[in-house]
Order: structure tokens, then C-alpha cells, then sequence
């Protein structure tokens, strides 16, 4: 025990390096894999536009990973609260100078490179709270004025991104804020409390909304109403879903999205694509191994000796889990269309990159599983 | 120590739960992606195919009209026309504008190509000009550069390389009214065109064919991607006529100049083999719309260019009825044939006098003689003596106040009166002297030109209720009716018929005939016999005839006589026969008869009739038609 934890200690980098989960990473490559093929049917067969910008993004995403890997748990817990103010100020500076993208300010360009700062916000937001919660004893989190500074924490960037607006967003960075806090023992009855709470400011909530998205609420609940105007993304989408079958029609055969009756289908609806070309079979090949990855990230959680390896860990796996399923149940009516693309299969930089950036995190929790950290007030 | 285990009992404990929860969730996408792609596949799959798939028509190509020997008189050609694509041009005005500097566009035509660029999507082609010359098309290709989104295209028009000739007979096409939709889908297609008269219109139905689709994938806003399937509709019929192209047009050019018509048939199965109408119009004028002033122009001809004559031009038979009433009084035997009535010039009945034409009279005629110099006293009295309604359906019989099987629409029946058809029409009882006046083929009776030749063949064939027709195959299938056993006898004793030939031939042959002038040339190789008719357009007065009768031509044209003449040839072996009526031509013997001779010359040189015609072949012979006589 002692010359393990002597040896984790003093790892050298390529110990690290060997240390990195490479099934993992292989699990990454094939999903941006499949990625890169469903761009290159959605572009009509070609790696332009898409495909091929997809692979370079994945690409420097990766080495992102993998130096992220490479860095300390214990420097990231130390500057989980300055990234989390950081952050913060990137957000607020959207909202100042942020560029207009589909009438919402959500982009920040940083010299030709766009960033979507509520993206990186939610890992950001998981460091910190669970360098908050690592410190805290169960007794100090059934203290309420403890949970005070995470809830408040949490708000800023959720009320942030409510304005841009990106209601999307908002609620998966209010879920993950939440599994963080639930699996950090937070009690019960809190959530109770705070869904009561929730419900019942719904109707307010709604009331503030802008119309469109009213709208998308409107639209799920009967797409049929309207299915040439608002309805159409959903039925059109549910068309191709359902036109594949149980093999599908083929790669590059499908007729929905590559004839255009499929919206956004480099980005929301990849997944509608990919069922209709791969049919059934294939979208749940894919499904699963998106949640092999989800499983892997529950794993690498269960394993880590420290508390802030664990919550972290726990939470960027939420966040992964969040997005896959927001995406799916969406395209397939489950939900109101909500913008929230498909890690690593759908095109956008921000996306990909958050993600990446949150499983190198992740992969230094695997990596410095071992390490001893010492709680502040055991200390 | 013991905190920290807690600690981590809790966070596994729900994190175990967290897990839990996710593949709850991911089973419910599970589920629901089994549901979509596999439950209600079928659904889905159906409306996926609805979204992409497009069904337009192609409209086949029409069949032609040939002639008897397969040449053609009604065919397609190549018709070039300017479309605009809206997308392709920047400025669809100044495209416009350069177009028109090529080919003229009208101030309304421009609005209409504006409006329906505007309504339509931007990828939709325009119809900018229809019917382009060759030399206006490769103006707009060479000018291409600086009219964009200009494109030309061919469809098909429609050609008649007979002209005028044919075209009361063959008729013409035009875009479709409201009351040419029959259901036919193809018939709602931009350009396409409907027969409105004549054979044309007849056959229509077979001339058009039906419709082609091709499935064509489109993608959410219609624009086409490719083609997915093709089904070639069925190309129109070619429609083989009875006519022969030659004859026809020497008909028609023997009463240019006229108001007449000339209807030429085969004796032996009533084939028309040619049928004309004087004066006539151009039949691809129709295809573009005609021009308003055009339209008045030949509405208010007092010659009617419009009117096909020879089937719906209604005249009053005259002498030419003679043969009909002296049959009727045959079978009635109230005449025997060898019987002689004496002609003074005049026929009193109670006040009335009926006058002969021959002022001084004929003297005592038997029934040849009356009808070879058309003595009216004679037929006065044979009138008198048999009666209205026997000599009425002695006619219909004939073919005269009936309709006739003719395809041709606008035919019209004529008259024939009864007693009973002027109580029913006027209320008031026949009058003797109106039985004298129909005895000469004058009064209330009406014929058409082909309605006099089907009595002429029926009276020369042997007496067989032949039928007129102008449809010898279809599709190069030949039709019912093209051989003489076709037709029932009419039951007419062959001892009649043979008085009626005869005298038809002392009409033509002999010094005294009233066509004597009109015999045919030797190098017909035949005789002609025939009738002549002279009927009066205006009723001559007391103070005329005393005045003595001007001649015709003295008179205004209106106030002349109609002139007519029915004939056949040979006389030994009749085949051909000819009905001819020029109006207000004069005499009968004077105008109409040498139209007939030179009809009746032609026929016989040509003879299409005993000509083998191509055989029939079974399949469709639309390209490259037959070469005429190939194996005669």
C-alpha cells in the first residue's frame, strides 16, 4: 500500500501516459468514427463540408484529452474555483460582446475560433462544486447554509445562460449541478423541496419564455398541428426514423436527409440520419456505445479513491449522458426540440471540444485514481 | 477514516442509483427507436415516399393522320420555344428586354411572364415564346451569353402538309376548352392540344394516346434530384383514312374559287375517298389561338370557310332527286318504265301552273328519257300519282334526311318532309302541289353533298345501304365496312336500279342528256354517268318568266341557282361516284357537271380504289410510313 501510493506519487509522464484508459479512448475514436461517416453522407458523399473538418476537430480535441490526462488531479482541485470564476467571466462577456447565432448571444469568437463558453461552463461548474462538496463531511452537507455557496454557484451561470437564452443548456447544466449534489449525499427531501419548488414556479417560468420557445414546448405537444411550419422539424424527423426500418436503407441511401427534408441534419438531427440509413440495428449499435461510454465514465468513478475524483467524474459522465439522451429522445418526440447536438457524431466545435476537455478530466480522475488527497478539515 | 467510508458508501449507493437511472432511460430511447423504425415502420415509410416522390405525365406523341396509300396528311414537327428560369438570370427584366430585341414580346405578354415568375418557385421554367421559328431559336442560342436564364426546348406541333385541302375533312387541334375535359388527366398539361373538328376530333381519343409518368425524387421544396422510374405511356394511333391524298387535292383545287363542295366515294363500301369544301382556312392557324380579327373574318364570310359543306351544307336536291322518285314509283307501280307522260312545258294542278323547265315542253317521255333530259312535267305527275311519304321513304332509304355513319362531327341529317313531319311542324295539312314540287327534289327537302353521294353509290352498287366512312385502319388494324359484303341489300329489284344506270348514263352519253357537254375525255378509258341539278335560290316571279328567263349569270351572285351534279364511273362497272354542289354556280349542267367530269377523269387515272393499298400490317406502323404502291 505504502509503495503504491508512494510510486502514484512520483509517476513519471509516461507512466501517466501508459496509465490512460486506451480502451477508452478507442471507444471515443470509434464513436467520432461513425461521426465522420454520417457527415459525409449528410454532405450528398463528400468529407466537405463537414466530414473532414470533424476529423481535425476530434483530432486536436484528442491531444486536448490527453494533456488534460497528463495533469494532476490534485492542480485541477486546486484551481477548480479560479476556472469556475473564469467562466463565469467568459459568459458574462458574451453576453456583452458574445456573437448573435440564430437570435441567441451564445458564441464568443476568440480569433476565428468560436466558442460556446455554456458548454465548457458545465465542466467547469462540476470541478467546482465538487472541490466544494470533496471538502465536506456528511454531517457539514446536511447543514443548509453549507449547500448555500454551491446553489448560488450553480445559479450564476444557470440564470447566465437562461438569458442568452439557451434553455437547453440551462436545465442540463441545472441536472448535472443536481447529480453532483445528489451523489454527494445531499438528502432526499432537499430535491424534493427544490422540484416542489420548480413546479411551481413553471408558470412563471413559461410566462418569461421568448415565443419560440413557447413555441417548441406548443410543437411537442402536437406536432401534427402545424406540420408544415413548427411541427415539421419533428415529423420530417420521425419520417426518416421510421422510413429505415430494421437494417435501414444504406449509407448514403437515405432519402429523407439527403433530399433536405431533414433539418440541421449536420448537427440535431444527425442521429435521425443515422437510423434512417442504419436502420434499427445500427442506431442502437450506436446507442450502445454511447452508453459503454457513459457506463465507463460510472466506472472510473466507482474506482477513484478521493471524493473529488469521484464527483467529478460522476459529473462529467452525467453531462455526456445529458446530451446523448436530450438529442435522441428529442429527434424522436420524446422531448421539445431543444438545439443540443450529439457528442462527437453531431458538427460543432464547442460541443466536441467540452466534451473531450470534460473526458480529460475524466481520464486524469482514472489516471490519478490513487493519489492522496487530504480533505481540508481532516487535515 | 470511518467518515471518509461513509462517505463513499453514500456516494455509491447513488451513484449505483444514478447509473440505474440512466439505463432506465436509455431502455426508454431503446424502446422507442424499436417502436419508430420497427413497430410503425410501414407508416413512416409510406409518408418518407409520398415526401420524395413526384408523378408528372408525359404526354405521348400524337398519332398522324395518313392516307390511304400512308401518306401523311396530318404529322408532327419539332416546335422550339423559349423558357425562362427565374434562378439562373439576375435581372429577369433585362433578360426581357434582350429577348425582346431577338423575338417581339408584347407589353401583356411581358406582364405575364413577370407575374408568373413571382408566383411560381425560382427553379420552375416560364413560357416566354411559343412557337419559334428555326431562326428566331438560334438567334436566342447564339445570344445565349447575354440572356440568362434563357433556356429553348422542343416540344411538338402540330403539321398538315395537305394544307387547306384537307382541312375541312382532316379538321385541326387547339388547346383544350372547358368542355373538351374528359377526365383525362393529360389534357390539364401546359401545351398540349385536343382535335376540334374533323377527323381530329373523331378519333381523338385514339389519336392522343395515353400518358406516360416518371416518378421524379424531389426534395422538400419540389425541386428534382433525379429520376427515379419511367412509364411510357402509349403513343397515339396513326389513323389510316379513306382518302386519297392525290384525289383529294385535285378536288379541292377544281372548286377553289367556289363556294362548293365535292365528295368523291368508293361505290362498292362507301369509303370517301375524297371530300372538299370551298372556301377553306388554314388548320395550324388553330394551334396558337387565332387572332380575334381572324376569327370575325371568317364567322361573317357569307361562304362560310368554317363550315365543312359537304357534310352540313343542307341543299335542296333538285333534279338530281328525280331517280329517288322514280324508284318510288316503280316499287308503288304507279308508273310502269316504259310508260310515256307527255311534257306541253307546263302541268296545271287546280289555279296553280307548274312550269317544265323547257318552255316549249318534251313531248310523251318513258322514265329513261324524263330523267335523261330531266323533264320536270314527267315527274310532276309520277309525284302526284305515288305520294309524299312513299317517295320520303324511298329517300331515307337512300340515305337522304337520315343520319349517316360518317365519323365526322357537325354532319348533319338533312330533310326529308312528310306529312305528318308539316302537321307536326307547321299545323297545317300537306298540299298536292307541294308532292309536285318535291317531285322535282324542290320545296322543304334539304341534302347534303355527301348525303346525294350516298344515294348515287347506293343506286349504282347494286342497291347496298353502303355506309359513308373515312376510317380505312387504326392503329394498322383495318376497320369493319372496307368490303362490299359488309353491307345489307336495300331490296331494291335490280330491273329498277338498271333504268336508274341507264338513264344516268343517257344523261352523260347521249345528244339530248343534260351533261351531254361534260362526257369524260378518252383517255379516261371510261364512261361517266351522272345527274344534273339545278336548284332556285329565290322563288322566279310571274313577271320573269314572262319577261323570259334571264340568264344566270346576268343575275346577282345571291340570286343565283345552286348547281348540282351526282355521277359515277364506269358506267359498266360503276366504282366511283361524285356528288358536286357549287353554289349559286348557275345550271347544274353547266357548272357543276364539268367539276364532276374532271373529279370523276382523276379518279379513274388514279384509281385508288382497285390500287392494292398497303396491307394492313398488325402492329403499329407510326414510323416511316408505308411507300405508296410499293408492291402494285
Amino acid at each position: 500500500m505504502e509503495r503504491r501510493l508512494a510510486r502514484e506519487r512520483g509517476m513519471s509522464l509516461a507512466e501517466k501516459f501508459t496509465a490512460i484508459s486506451w480502451p477508452f479512448v478507442a471507444l471515443l475514436c470509434a464513436l467520432a468514427a461513425v461521426g465522420y461517416a454520417m457527415l459525409y453522407s449528410a454532405a450528398g458523399g463528400s468529407p466537405e463540408p463537414w466530414a473532414f473538418r470533424h476529423g481535425l476537430r476530434f483530432g486536436f480535441g484528442l491531444l486536448l484529452l490527453i494533456g488534460i490526462a497528463l495533469v494532476d488531479i490534485r492542480l485541477i482541485l486546486r484551481l477548480a474555483w479560479p476556472l469556475y470564476a473564469l467562466g463565469v467571466g467568459l459568459l458574462v462577456l458574451v453576453a456583452l460582446h458574445g456573437e448573435v447565432g440564430k437570435g441567441a448571444q451564445r458564441w464568443l469568437d476568440l480569433g476565428g475560433f468560436l466558442l460556446q463558453p455554456s458548454e465548457l461552463m458545465k465542466i467547469l461548474l462540476v470541478l467546482a462544486l465538487s472541490a466544494w462538496f470533496h471538502r465536506a463531511s456528511l454531517e457539514r452537507i446536511g447543514n443548509p447554509l453549507f449547500l448555500l455557496p454551491p446553489l448560488i454557484a450553480t445559479a450564476i451561470p444557470v440564470v447566465l445562460v437562461l438569458k442568452q437564452p439557451n434553455l437547453g443548456t440551462a436545465l442540463i447544466t441545472l441536472t448535472v449541478a443536481g447529480a453532483v449534489f445528489f451523489v454527494a449525499g445531499v438528502r432526499w427531501w432537499k430535491f424534493a423541496l427544490v422540484g416542489l419548488v420548480l413546479t411551481l414556479a413553471a408558470p412563471v417560468v413559461y410566462d418569461s419564455l421568448h415565443d419560440y420557445q413557447r413555441q417548441r414546448i406548443l410543437t411537442f405537444l402536437d406536432p401534427w398541428s402545424d406540420p408544415l411550419g413548427s411541427g415539421y422539424h419533428i415529423i420530417q424527423s420521425k419520417i426518416a426514423l421510421g422510413s429505415g426500418g430494421l437494417f435501414g436503407r444504406g449509407w448514403l441511401q437515405g432519402t429523407q436527409g439527403q433530399l433536405n427534408f431533414l433539418p440541421e441534419k449536420q448537427t440535431d438531427f444527425i442521429f435521425t440520419m443515422l437510423a434512417e440509413e442504419w436502420g434499427f440495428v445500427g442506431a442502437l449499435s450506436v446507442l450502445l456505445l454511447n452508453l459503454l461510454v457513459v457506463l465507463y465514465g460510472l466506472a472510473i468513478a466507482l474506482a477513484c479513491r478521493h471524493q473529488f475524483g469521484r464527483l467529478v467524474a460522476t459529473g462529467i459522465s452525467v453531462n455526456f449522458f445529458l446530451y446523448l439522451f436530450v438529442n435522441i429522445a428529442m429527434v424522436m418526440g420524446m422531448i421539445p426540440v431543444g438545439g443540443v447536438p450529439l457528442p462527437l457524431i453531431s458538427h460543432g466545435g464547442s460541443a466536441m471540444l467540452t466534451v473531450l476537455i470534460g473526458f480529460g478530466v475524466l481520464m486524469s480522475v482514472h489516471v490519478h485514481r490513487s493519489v492522496e488527497i487530504e480533505a481540508e478539515e481532516e487535515r | 477514516m470511518k467518515r471518509e467510508r461513509t462517505r463513499r458508501t453514500v456516494f455509491t449507493r447513488r451513484l449505483l442509483l444514478l447509473g440505474a437511472g440512466k439505463l432506465a432511460l436509455t431502455g426508454a430511447l431503446g424502446v422507442r427507436l424499436y417502436q419508430l423504425q420497427v413497430v410503425e415502420s410501414d407508416r413512416y415509410t409510406l409518408l418518407a415516399e409520398e415526401n420524395r416522390i413526384s408523378i408528372r405525365l408525359i404526354p405521348p406523341p400524337r398519332g398522324r393522320i395518313l392516307d390511304r396509300f400512308g401518306e401523311p396528311i396530318a404529322a408532327n414537327r419539332q416546335n422550339w420555344r423559349a423558357l425562362l428560369v427565374a434562378e439562373r438570370s439576375d435581372d429577369v427584366a433585362a433578360t426581357l428586354a434582350n429577348v425582346a430585341q431577338i423575338v417581339p414580346i408584347s407589353e401583356a405578354e411581358r406582364a405575364r411572364i413577370e407575374r408568373e415568375v413571382r408566383r411560381r418557385r425560382r427553379f420552375v421554367p416560364v413560357m416566354v415564346r411559343d412557337f419559334l421559328s428555326w431562326e428566331e431559336m438560334v438567334r436566342l442560342e447564339v445570344n445565349a451569353p447575354d440572356l440568362p436564364g434563357l433556356m429553348t426546348d422542343v416540344g411538338t406541333r402540330r403539321i398538315y402538309p395537305g394544307g387547306e385541302a384537307f382541312a375541312h375533312v382532316v379538321g385541326y387541334v387547339a388547346p383544350p376548352a372547358q368542355a373538351d375535359l374528359d377526365g383525362d388527366p393529360m389534357l390539364e398539361l401546359p401545351g398540349i392540344r385536343v382535335g376540334r373538328a374533323g377527323i381530329e376530333r373523331a378519333h381523338d381519343r385514339v389519336l392522343r394516346g395515353r400518358a406516360g409518368t416518371v416518378q421524379l425524387e424531389v426534395n422538400a421544396v419540389g425541386r428534382v434530384i433525379r429520376e427515379l422510374g419511367r412509364q411510357e405511356g402509349t403513343a397515339g394511333q396513326d389513323v389510316t383514312t379513306t382518302l386519297d391524298a392525290g384525289l383529294q387535292r385535285r378536288v379541292a383545287e377544281r372548286i377553289a374559287g367556289e363556294s362548293a363542295a365535292a365528295v368523291v366515294l368508293d361505290a362498292r363500301n362507301g369509303e370517301v375517298l375524297a371530300m372538299a369544301s370551298s372556301p377553306s382556312f388554314d388548320p395550324t392557324l388553330f394551334e396558337a389561338g387565332v387572332s380575334a380579327a381572324q376569327w370575325r373574318e371568317w364567322t361573317t364570310n357569307r361562304r362560310a370557310p368554317l363550315i365543312n359543306k359537304a357534310i352540313a351544307g343542307l341543299y335542296a336536291p333538285g333534279s338530281t332527286f328525280k331517280m329517288v322518285v322514280a324508284l318510288a314509283a316503280l316499287e308503288a307501280r304507279t308508273v310502269s318504265p316504259g310508260e310515256r307522260i307527255a311534257c306541253a312545258g307546263v302541268t296545271e294542278l287546280g289555279d296553280a301552273k307548274f312550269h317544265c323547265w323547257r318552255k316549249g315542253g318534251h313531248g310523251a317521255l318513258d322514265m329513261r328519257e324524263a330523267i335523261k333530259q330531266s323533264c320536270d312535267c314527267y315527274f310532276y305527275e309520277v309525284a302526284r300519282r305515288t305520294g309524299i311519304d312513299r317517295i320520303a321513304a324511298m329517300a331515307n332509304r337512300f340515305g337522304l334526311g337520315v343520319p349517316l355513319a360518317i365519323e365526322l362531327p357537325g354532319a348533319r341529317p338533312g330533310l326529308i318532309p312528310t306529312r305528318a313531319w308539316k302537321q307536326a311542324t307547321f299545323g297545317k295539312p300537306w298540299a298536292l302541289g307541294e308532292t309536285l314540287v318535291h317531285g322535282i327534289g324542290q320545296g322543304y327537302i334539304q341534302t347534303t353533298p355527301l348525303s346525294l353521294a350516298v344515294m348515287t353509290a347506293r343506286m349504282v352498287n347494286g342497291g347496298r345501304a353502303v355506309e359513308p366512312h373515312v376510317t380505312r385502319a387504326i392503329g394498322g388494324q383495318l376497320v369493319r365496312g372496307h368490303r362490299a359484303e359488309d353491307w345489307p341489300s336495300l331490296g331494291i329489284p335490280e330491273a329498277h336500279l338498271r333504268i336508274m344506270r341507264e338513264a344516268m348514263d343517257g344523261v352523260v352519253n347521249e345528244r339530248q342528256g343534260t351533261a351531254w357537254a361534260s362526257r369524260l375525255p378518252p383517255e379516261a378509258g371510261a364512261r361517266m354517268g351522272g345527274k344534273t341539278g339545278t336548284t332556285q335560290v329565290r322563288r322566279i316571279t310571274l313577271a320573269e318568266r314572262e319577261r323570259g328567263l334571264r340568264r344566270q349569270q346576268d343575275l346577282p351572285y345571291e340570286w343565283r341557282h345552286h348547281a348540282l351534279f351526282v355521277g359515277y364511273a364506269p358506267t359498266d362497272q360503276p366504282i366511283y361516284v361524285c356528288a358536286v354542289v357549287i353554289e349559286h354556280g348557275g345550271g347544274g349542267s353547266a357548272a357543276a357537271a364539268p367539276v364532276a367530269r374532271d373529279i370523276l377523269t382523276e379518279a379513274l387515272l388514279r384509281d385508288p380504289a382497285r390500287r392494292r393499298t398497303p396491307p394492313a400490317p398488325s402492329l403499329q406502323v407510326a414510323e416511316a410510313g408505308p411507300v405508296r404502291d410499293e408492291r402494285g
